[in-house]
């Protein structure tokens, strides 16, 4: 089948502004929208620009608008769309340094802030082997293990495009990886810097974020829970 | 920006292996990572099904083992004393692991949880043994996640999407690196005491693979260009079971929880190449049955592939045909739910891009190539080795796939190159910030940036009369036809030719985006000619290799011969194209070559 790709554009190089450029593609139903940015880059405009890696959605890299939606490029395939025009377009919120490529850095700043690592001082098991951790309590935090930081969610949030300051939803999934791990000590830190301006109340539940997911987490609830856990501690 | 930066160590590549070397050399010297991704973009975020370590948590089992395993499954060519030193270490390791937070399945009584995988076994009855520490089936994500969350807290140094394009050599000593920083353009030198290469392997020279894209051989292939070799190049593992046409991984660990391969009539055929662990026979063994299969007929429509099938119905069959039993000594007998809880993410994977929920229907599988056993020569120490005898590059370390140790040998065992990683980049770590600890910081050669420039205005003054990807389709299209699961001379021969000329017809791309800010079109290119110079390499190292060991199967030489071949092969690549090989022997310390049946 042939499909109209129209793709956002920007070079801050040159004196052309953001616009959109289309290219006709010759696609199959089972190719994923990362396929055919490839193919357009490889036989039709080398200038074209955008991030990917694993090309099966692990690795985080492709996250993008695709006719409106948030989604990974190589997790979106054209018969999905249903559409014989796909526009893609960088994510939102974050500033387009070129066509799909934006700038991650404040993203991973507000994941950074969440002091997204395990926090335990206490001695290790004497016989230096694993600290030990039920089924049921490894269970409990699963869901949140999950997130590549593709930066999906946290850019499909209203909050969030109306305050970068807004720490976002991926930052709070990652912490609460952490709060509910059983062997964490950190929670009271981390539940303090969340119950802070720019954290969990500043969600809206739109559900924006859930929806996003190329993972499937459970976000809106990973916050509820969260939020919970805060009004538990004050 | 400054674009000459000073540091004792500098690790090229935020992988697992970088990412483990970047935390025990820090502690002890200035250590910056460069990588051309964002670290948790890494290619060890796609492992899924575990890492090997014998801790004996389900069962009883030994480091001793799981090293025999390992010499066992690389064909004899792995070097012995480097496997001991691995396998052992393991266990400590996944240790360290748990202890920087990463969330492990656990057992009953909380401990690590473990699972059968290929290859693994009880070395006193010949059956598998649990011995993959497993996290569900993303346990690279959550390896790579918790490294990058301890370098978080260790506040390591990052330059994210700088591609490193060249190596300093100062009197055949690491002096540094040049990169390109990706969102500008710039080229930067880099100085340092130590340099550790981790960059990855290099499965997109074939059609078909599991490998990210960003896996094109960065770390070998610049060290070709300066005159050092590679080892081994001709052992490229094909993973038995990647999605048909996609390649996309389907862990092992779909066997190791009972999952079955059947051919078009529905039989198992692996009880005919595997009688005592048949599904869960070594990688290049159920990868060279498939084939062998196909080329009998029996492939499913004609269409080279065969069907993996994990439906509780199927796996409960096979395994009271097996006699199979879960660690209390009961039946195992699985539920659907059970299934999908320990592979969710390989449910997601079929639902998504083939429409199949495993518990329902079969997963069309064919093999991909997935994993390279080959690369740059190390000591046990992560040292980087200048030729057969063993001359050390003084202060230039090398770790996990980039790598070749040798602890895979002809072919690597499922869960040990995240072992590899965990074990080597470690070390890697810490012998280099010795090393820079006691180095002064040798002086930068003359004009640094010069051959990195070099390179990448050719690739921008080339005629035009010949296009990136067409080079880069031609390429994947040969290699997985004639240096695949099988290989014969006139295939080989064919291949080298042909590499040739497409490296020939590379110097007359042009590449199109003038522009500096994420040139990728540019760096694609330049990663092409890094994956053409070691397609040729491996071309070449396999047509010499006349007979079939491990990985490598030869049609024309269907037997191991280990008068002749018992060796690792070193190769170098000069400036005319012209590959040159060298041997060096295999380190065999208490296991005794012998043949490998399963």
């Amino acid at each position: 089948m042939r499909l109209t790709l129209k793709i956002f554009r920007y070079d801050p190089n040159t004196s052309a502004g953001p616009h959109y450029d289309r290219f006709q593609v010759e696609a199959d139903p089972n190719d994923r929208v990362l396929d055919l940015l490839e193919a357009v880059r490889g036989d039709q405009d080398d200038t074209l620009s955008f991030r990917r890696s694993c090309a099966h959605g692990v690795c985080g890299s492709d996250a993008m608008r695709i006719n409106g939606l948030n989604a990974l490029a190589c997790k979106v395939l054209v018969k999905d769309l249903n559409s014989d025009t796909i526009q893609i377009e960088p994510l939102l919120g974050l500033r387009v340094e070129k066509d799909l490529i934006v700038d991650m850095e404040p993203f991973f700043a507000h994941y950074r802030s969440i002091l997204p690592y395990l926090i335990n001082d206490e001695p290790l098991p004497e016989d230096g082997k694993e600290r030990l951790q039920s089924e049921a309590e490894r269970e409990r935090f699963d869901d949140t293990t999950k997130c590549i930081l593709c930066a999906a969610c946290t850019t499909s949030c209203p909050s969030f495009w109306a305050d970068g300051q807004t720490i976002g939803p991926a930052a709070i999934v990652n912490a609460h990886r952490f709060i509910f791990d059983s062997r964490d000590r950190g929670r009271l830190k981390r539940l303090k810097i969340l119950a802070g301006q720019a954290g969990v109340w500043r969600c809206r539940t739109a559900f924006n974020c859930t929806e996003a997911c190329p993972r499937d987490i459970h976000i809106t609830r990973a916050i509820a829970e969260v939020k919970q856990e805060i009004l538990k501690h004050s | 920006m400054d674009t000459l930066h000073t540091y004792d160590v500098l690790v090229i590549g935020g992988g697992g292996a970088g990412l483990m070397a970047a935390l025990h050399a820090a502690p002890r010297a200035r250590t910056a990572v460069i990588s051309k991704l964002y670290p948790l973009r890494s290619h060890t975020g796609a492992a899924q099904g575990g890492i090997g370590a014998a801790l004996g948590n389900v069962e009883e089992d030994r480091w001793e083992w799981h090293a025999y395993d390992t010499v066992k499954g690389s064909d004899y060519l792995g070097d012995q004393d480097a496997i001991d030193f691995m396998c052992k270490e393991a266990v400590q390791s996944v240790y360290d692991l748990e202890h920087f937070g990463l969330p492990f399945s656990r057992t009953p009584d909380g401990r690590i949880a473990q699972r059968p995988f290929g290859g693994h076994t009880n070395n006193e009855t010949g059956k598998p043994v649990r011995r993959s520490c497993y996290a569900a089936d993303r346990t690279g994500h959550m390896i790579l996640q918790t490294l990058y969350q301890q370098c978080i807290k260790n506040e390591i140094t990052f330059y994210d999407e700088f591609q490193v394009v060249d190596l300093l050599l100062v009197d055949g000593r690491a002096a540094g690196v040049v990169a390109v920083e990706l969102a500008s353009g710039e080229l930067h030198t880099f100085r340092a005491r130590a340099v550790i290469f981790a960059t990855g392997g290099h499965g997109r020279m074939w059609e078909i693979t599991s490998n990210a894209y960003s896996f094109t051989g960065d770390g070998p292939a610049v060290l070709l260009r300066r005159g050092l070799p590679v080892e081994d190049m001709e052992f490229f593992q094909f993973h038995p079971t990647g999605i048909y046409k996609l390649g996309i991984l389907i862990t092992e660990a779909v066997r190791g929880e009972g999952g079955i391969l059947l051919n078009s009539k529905g039989e198992r055929f692996m009880e005919k190449y595997a009688p005592k662990i048949k599904d869960l026979a070594s990688r290049d063994v159920v990868s060279r049955a498939i084939y062998l299969e196909t080329r009998a007929g029996n492939d499913i429509n004609g269409q080279r592939y065969m069907l993996l099938d994990v439906r509780p119905e199927t796996v409960n069959r096979y395994a009271a045909l097996d006699g199979r039993t879960r660690p209390d000594g009961s039946p195992y007998v699985v539920s659907a739910e059970e299934i999908l809880s320990k592979i969710p993410d390989i449910a997601d994977f079929c639902r998504t891009y083939l429409g199949v929920d495993p518990v329902k229907q079969p997963i069309p599988i064919q093999p991909t190539a997935h994993y390279a056993m080959g690369g740059i020569p190390t000591s046990i120490r992560g040292e980087v080795l200048a030729d057969e005898t063993g001359r050390v590059v003084p202060g230039l370390y090398a770790a996990g796939e980039c790598a070749c140790v040798s602890v895979h040998g002809a072919n690597r065992l499922g869960t040990n190159s995240l072992v590899d990683l965990i074990v080597f980049g470690k070390h890697a770590g810490l012998n280099a910030a010795d090393f820079a600890a006691s180095a002064d910081l040798p002086p930068l050669p003359e004009n640094p940036q010069a051959f990195a420039g070099h390179q990448l205005a050719a690739l921008r003054g080339g005629s035009g009369k010949e296009r990136a990807a067409q080079i880069g389709r031609e390429m994947r299209a040969l290699m997985f036809d004639e240096v695949g699961v099988f290989r014969t001379e006139q295939g080989l021969e064919k291949a080298v030719e042909t590499l040739q000329d497409l490296r020939r017809r590379f110097t007359d791309i042009r590449v199109g985006d003038a522009g500096k800010a994420y040139n990728t079109a540019l760096l694609n290119a330049w990663e092409l000619g890094n994956l053409l110079d070691l397609a040729l390499v491996t071309a070449r190292a396999a047509l010499a290799r006349r007979e079939s060991r491990g990985a490598h199967a030869r049609d024309d030489y269907p037997a191991r011969d280990d008068q002749n071949w018992l060796k690792h092969s070193l190769a170098w690549l000069d400036e005319a194209g012209q590959v040159h090989l060298k041997y060096k022997p295999v380190t065999i310390t208490h296991y005794t070559p012998k043949e490998r049946t399963y």
